[in-house]
């Protein structure tokens, strides 16, 4: 039709496309900046980079209201008014770092342990803690005990390797797929592809989990399981697959410690060990001999059922113990599903599935590799059963436990790093044994001997001083959770209140909300930040906040140091700590500034090392006492960890020009990065690609790029030494003996084979007064309480309801618009109700970091998120009552146990808004 | 009243997997943040920072629970957008020809520069796929982002909608549904793509993908996937049987 409009269908929507790295969560997506005269106008996903393949979710599509939020800092802050007025004045960057200085630099002369730096949302983690490592504090840590330390504990200690952030479903060769507690995040858009791929070739998906929303509701079968019973599923799963002998024996014989040989001499100091030859290797009989082998020698062929007559007494392999566990009726379907909200037949036919899909079809690849025994395999055999877990684990008090569960489960049935199963990420496969062991031992003026966290071998390893007090604020590394390999972030502010184990002078934080959305026990981490002693100074003296927009942790800040935007500053997803890589690729990234900050703010890493210069840190400065890098960019491209390793691992100077991995520092590097969309790859050979923790061609490939400085194997870990090590101690033996009050919990705990206990909090909350289990879950569209403030995302997830289930929504006679009291043995919260049918009946939810406090984010005291949404953090209590100030925690690592909470639900009266309400922030940002 | 052009030989449309969308909204941002700076205003947003941000938003993801007779509940995202129909109500009602739809390929649009924004055209769309921009006083809707599927400035792969190129999960596919060869056609044809509301007449040119069955019963035993077999019902017995097992490796 000729007379139809002609509208302009080739608009030019930008001059310019710059090419950087996400930073809306922790997926690290490539994006396309897109630039119009200068100005960033639209984003897009980066086709060629390896998270995202071009896709992008909410989050990063919206991340332009990121860098134009209201709330943004704008300048220093100092504290003028009482700590939480929200009153401050704007100061220089001199003036303020001079302020920082005043604090830092005396401790560190004299007490460097009573300076504390944690760190949030921080994805520099390698630098941060190497910071930390040169003032000489013990006391770092990120956010992972609040996260997921569970999941990467459990995975390293077991498999070396974790599901996240350091493992990926084989996506091409899976065929069915068991997701258990996974919500809508971690690892966000790897997960959504993989998901849209197994669909399309009808690959089956099963989801495990209290509530049906995102990628449960879009699985095949649905579990509604009972939270914190997770454990007791799986090992009703083992104990199905193996009365029907639907394992894999040859994966448990070649890969796993299934043969190796026990101590079972209840008389000796080593009983429930490895029985080791004199050179320290673990021993299995070797089906060649029938006698004695290191696990590891050539040629050695483990047989799985090995036993050994010594002294009058036999010595069995970790399988007869395996079979003797997990054959117990106790794990039957019938005896555990009513617990697990299940029925038997839904862990029955389970069962059934996962056996079908491992063993009935399994993948096989044409090609040849060899193992670390010398063994040649003509082809890649796996079993395509791929697991991923996450959050719905990791956040109960037995989820160390029920990750190992997971594991055994995984191993039984070959399914890890064979094809279709599970797969490792570089630098990963790293087992627990190859990793530092904590470093806690501070002197006044000097460096701490290493790195913070690390993973502990045995008693010996914990950081306590020869009295055996905690060495840590967080108390990581104790009694009460040995293996806290991520620190108990969750617990600074509450151990530096008490002053047990001692009193802080200064804090600092990054990236943490830890006066809201991040802590348990919300209003009582208030109190402790405004705590004051008998003089009348505050509890915790100096209190030094980074971050880039005004959250309601700012408000308690004394000083304020306010940082870039994600599309102003230079960063690197560094293979040093939490790169980009996926099982084909070791891969790192950059952000660099694709445009300049509009007003006085710095990123906070430059402002580090600019802090660490006037310290006159270690490494931060030359022998004239010079800055050592100019910023953190410099520090990007020159830093060397270890001669020829570097933050990034591309483009290093070599003998005959750039080259990958190992090289001299290349102060062109980060403009190589840029030419090369912001990311760099390096491809794992085929022979590599999968069995990587016993695979020569892998162990080589990781030498030669860098990852590791020499070959190295291990077995899957399903008998786990170093936990049988802390029960040994528990049970008397040795010279490091745990406080008598802790040992029947490190008995039952530290269980050297997966076990299930019920979550801790059940034996202080009568379950009969407090039937709901409450968790939440993060909103695909919103991450932390970061989106909450964007303007486009806040139109899709403004406040966020408590979702009641049938059972109690008709038992309490709701109908829409009602309010709930939702009471828990700690406090309680009115917040607004509505009905979900698909959830574990037991089970309500909402999404968290939804609610703010009025006057915090730049928003309207009036917006629903400040009068309608709200947290649950309220009703969690950081300590167990009445356990002797045990925090609330995963015994095993520390990791806070926020989905343990239970609660009772009244109807309420509807509330004018949510309940409780606090005082509002005054902000430190005009009103938009 | 706008007269509609014949039936075009092209009919470009959306093709939305219900099986595999997740309900992540990344096609609703996608949307609105190349909206908002290609076309002629922004897709605005009113009290963004308030007490009731509310904004224009070519396209939502909606949830739906289903209760099964039998069976656990399920949960549908559901995306929402125009879907450019054949008899397109929105058109014929439109009182200035500012509704239109393309002869060349069917999609609808607003000529904004004739719409006066009264509504009529929003109250006509069986489906809510309208929306009034209130900065604007004028009536947006999805374009099938005409401004990027013919656009030379894009790099051809990028010549699709904004929503098609970013979705996570891979749920939405763009194409010409009246070609029966075309990839969205071959996977209507496969899955048994639907009409949304076929009652109203309006012959509507995207389409929707049913989910897949879900949740077999618990108990519902396939004759070709029984319960698994036992071998063995305690320690030893198991440890046995692997020693003959291995024994025949």
């Amino acid at each position: 039709m000729k007379d139809q409009p002609d509208p302009d269908t080739a608009p030019r929507i930008s001059d310019e496309i710059r090419k950087t790295t996400c930073y809306m969560c922790a997926c690290r997506c490539g994006i396309d900046v897109h630039l119009k005269d200068g100005v960033p106008v639209y984003i897009d996903g980066n086709r060629d980079h390896p998270v995202n393949r071009g896709v992008l979710c909410a989050k990063g599509a919206a991340g332009l209201k990121q860098v134009l939020s209201p709330a943004r800092l704008r300048a220093p802050l100092r504290r003028t008014g009482p700590r939480g007025s929200g009153e401050f004045e704007e100061i220089s960057w001199d003036e303020a770092l001079d302020l920082a200085v005043s604090w830092l630099k005396p401790l560190r002369e004299t007490a460097p342990e009573k300076f504390a730096f944690f760190t949030g949302r921080d994805q520099s983690q390698s630098f941060t803690g190497w910071w930390a490592q040169m003032y000489g504090t013990p006391n770092y840590a990120a956010h992972g005990g609040f996260c997921s330390v569970n999941m990467a504990a459990a995975g390293i200690y077991t498999l070396g390797g974790s599901f996240w952030e350091f493992g990926a479903p084989d996506w091409d060769h899976a065929r069915l797929l068991l997701l258990f507690g996974v919500a809508e995040d971690h690892d966000s858009n790897p997960l959504k592809l993989g998901l849209g791929r197994l669909k399309a070739r009808g690959a089956k998906v099963v989801g495990i989990n209290p509530v049906r929303s995102g990628y449960n509701a879009i699985a095949d079968d649905w579990l509604g399981i009972t939270p914190g019973t997770d454990g007791l599923l799986v090992l009703a799963l083992v104990h199905e697959l193996l009365r029907a002998g639907r394992i894999d024996l040859e994966f448990l014989a070649r890969f796993t410690n299934a043969p190796v040989i026990l101590d079972c001499d209840p008389k000796s100091p080593d009983y429930g060990l490895a029985l080791r030859d004199e050179e320290g290797r673990a021993q299995v009989v070797d089906r060649r001999t029938g006698r004695l082998a290191p696990w590891d020698g050539e040629g050695v062929e483990p047989q799985l059922t090995g036993q050994i007559r010594r002294a009058g007494l036999s010595h069995r392999s970790v399988m007869h113990h395996i079979a003797d566990r997990y054959m117990d009726p106790a794990y039957a379907p019938e005896k555990v599903a009513e617990r697990c909200g299940l029925a038997p037949g839904q862990i029955r036919r389970l069962a059934a599935d996962l056996a079908r899909a491992a063993f009935d079809d399994p993948v096989v690849l044409d090609q040849p590799w060899t193992d670390f025994r010398g063994h040649r395999h003509a082809t890649m055999v796996g079993r395509p059963v791929a697991v991923h877990a996450m959050r719905g684990i990791s956040a109960h008090s037995n989820g160390f436990q029920t990750c190992r569960a997971i594991h055994l489960l995984q191993s039984l049935l070959g399914a890890v790093e064979t094809p279709g199963s599970m797969r490792f990420k570089p630098p990963y496969p790293k087992p627990a044994s190859a990793h530092p062991r904590p470093a806690f031992r501070s002197r006044p003026g000097q460096p701490l001997e290493g790195p913070h966290l690390g993973f502990p071998q045995g008693p010996e390893d914990l950081a306590l001083h020869p009295d055996g007090s905690a060495a840590r604020i967080d108390r990581a590394f104790t009694w009460e959770n040995p293996l806290s390999a991520h620190g108990l972030m969750h617990m600074v502010i509450a151990n530096a209140a008490e002053g047990d184990p001692y009193r802080l002078d200064t804090l600092m934080l990054y990236m943490a909300n830890m006066a809201w959305n991040s802590a348990m026990n919300t209003q009582g981490t208030i109190d402790m930040l405004t705590a004051q002693d008998e003089d009348g100074g505050y509890v915790i003296p100096h209190i030094i906040c980074a971050d880039a927009y005004s959250s309601e942790m700012v408000a308690y800040a004394d000083l304020v140091l306010p940082d870039t935007t994600y599309l102003e500053r230079h960063d690197c997803i560094s293979l040093l700590d939490r790169p980009i890589s996926d099982p084909d690729a070791a891969a790192d990234a950059i952000r660099w500034p694709v445009i300049a900050p509009d007003r006085d703010v710095r990123p906070f890493q430059s402002v580090l090392l600019d802090l660490g210069a006037r310290l006159g840190l270690p490494g931060m400065v030359d022998a004239e006492g010079q800055p050592t890098y100019a910023d953190y960019a410099d520090y990007i491209q020159m830093h060397e960890r270890r001669p020829g390793i570097g933050p990034l691992a591309g483009f290093r100077l070599g003998d005959k020009g750039l080259q990958d991995g190992r090289g001299l520092p290349n102060a062109a590097q980060i403009d190589s990065y840029i030419a090369a969309g912001g990311f760099h790859e390096m491809p794992v050979p085929p022979e590599a690609a999968y069995f990587k923790p016993w695979n020569r061609a892998w162990a080589d490939w990781a030498v030669d790029k860098g990852l590791a400085e020499a070959p190295g194997f291990d077995l899957v870990q399903l008998w786990c030494e170093p936990l049988r090590r802390f029960q040994r101690a528990a049970e008397g033996h040795g010279p490091h003996q745990p406080p008598d009050s802790l040992r029947g919990r490190i008995r039952t705990t530290f269980d050297p084979l997966p076990v299930w206990y019920p979550p801790l909090s059940d034996a202080f909350e009568d379950p009969a007064e407090f039937p709901v289990h409450a968790i939440t879950q993060r909103p695909m569209a919103m991450y932390h309480s970061w989106g909450g403030q964007n303007a486009w995302l806040r139109q899709i997830h403004g406040q966020n309801p408590l979702y009641l289930p049938t059972l109690w929504w008709n038992r309490l006679n709701l109908a829409p618009g009602d309010w709930v009291r939702v009471i828990s043995s700690h406090a309680e919260i009115t917040v607004p109700a509505e009905h979900m049918a698909a959830l574990n009946p037991d089970t309500v939810w909402t999404w968290n970091a939804i609610g703010k406090r009025k006057g915090a984010w730049a928003l309207d005291p009036a917006a629903p998120e400040a009068t309608r949404g709200f947290l649950l953090n309220h009703l969690i209590p950081e300590r167990l009552s009445g356990a002797g100030g045990w925090s609330n925690s995963d015994p095993v690592t520390g990791q806070a146990a926020w989905f343990d909470l239970r609660v009772r639900l009244e109807k309420s009266a509807p509330p004018d808004q949510a309940q409780p309400t606090f005082p509002p922030l005054r902000s430190p940002v005009p009103p938009p | 009243m706008t007269t509609l052009p014949p039936l075009p030989q092209k009919k470009l449309g959306l093709v939305i997997d219900l099986d595999t969308c997740v309900g992540c909204h990344a096609c609703v941002i996608a949307c609105k943040g190349w909206n908002t700076q290609s076309q002629p205003s922004p897709l605005s947003d009113q009290d963004p920072y308030g007490a009731d941000p509310t904004g224009t938003f070519l396209n939502r993801v909606h949830g739906f629970e289903v209760q099964p007779p039998e069976g656990p509940a399920q949960l549908v995202h559901f995306p929402r957008s125009c879907l450019h129909c054949d008899d397109a109500p929105c058109v014929t009602v439109c009182p200035t020809g500012a509704s239109w739809k393309r002869a060349e390929d069917g999609i609808v649009l607003v000529n904004e520069a004739d719409c006066i924004g009264c509504g009529l055209c929003a109250w006509a769309c069986p489906y809510g796929a309208r929306e009034m921009d209130m900065a604007e006083g004028v009536m947006k809707k999805c374009t099938l982002c005409v401004d990027r599927i013919d656009n030379p400035h894009l790099p051809e792969e990028d010549r699709l909608p904004a929503c098609v190129r970013t979705c996570p999960s891979q749920a939405r596919h763009f194409g010409d549904l009246n070609d029966p060869d075309s990839a969205v056609s071959l996977l209507v044809a496969e899955r048994g793509g639907v009409d949304l509301m076929p009652e109203q007449g309006t012959a509507p040119v995207n389409k929707y993908l049913p989910p897949r069955p879900r949740d077999a019963a618990p108990d519902d035993v396939d004759v070709l996937a029984p319960y698994l077999d036992v071998v063995a019902e305690e320690p030893r017995g198991l440890l046995g049987w692997i020693d003959r097992t291995l024994a025949r490796i």
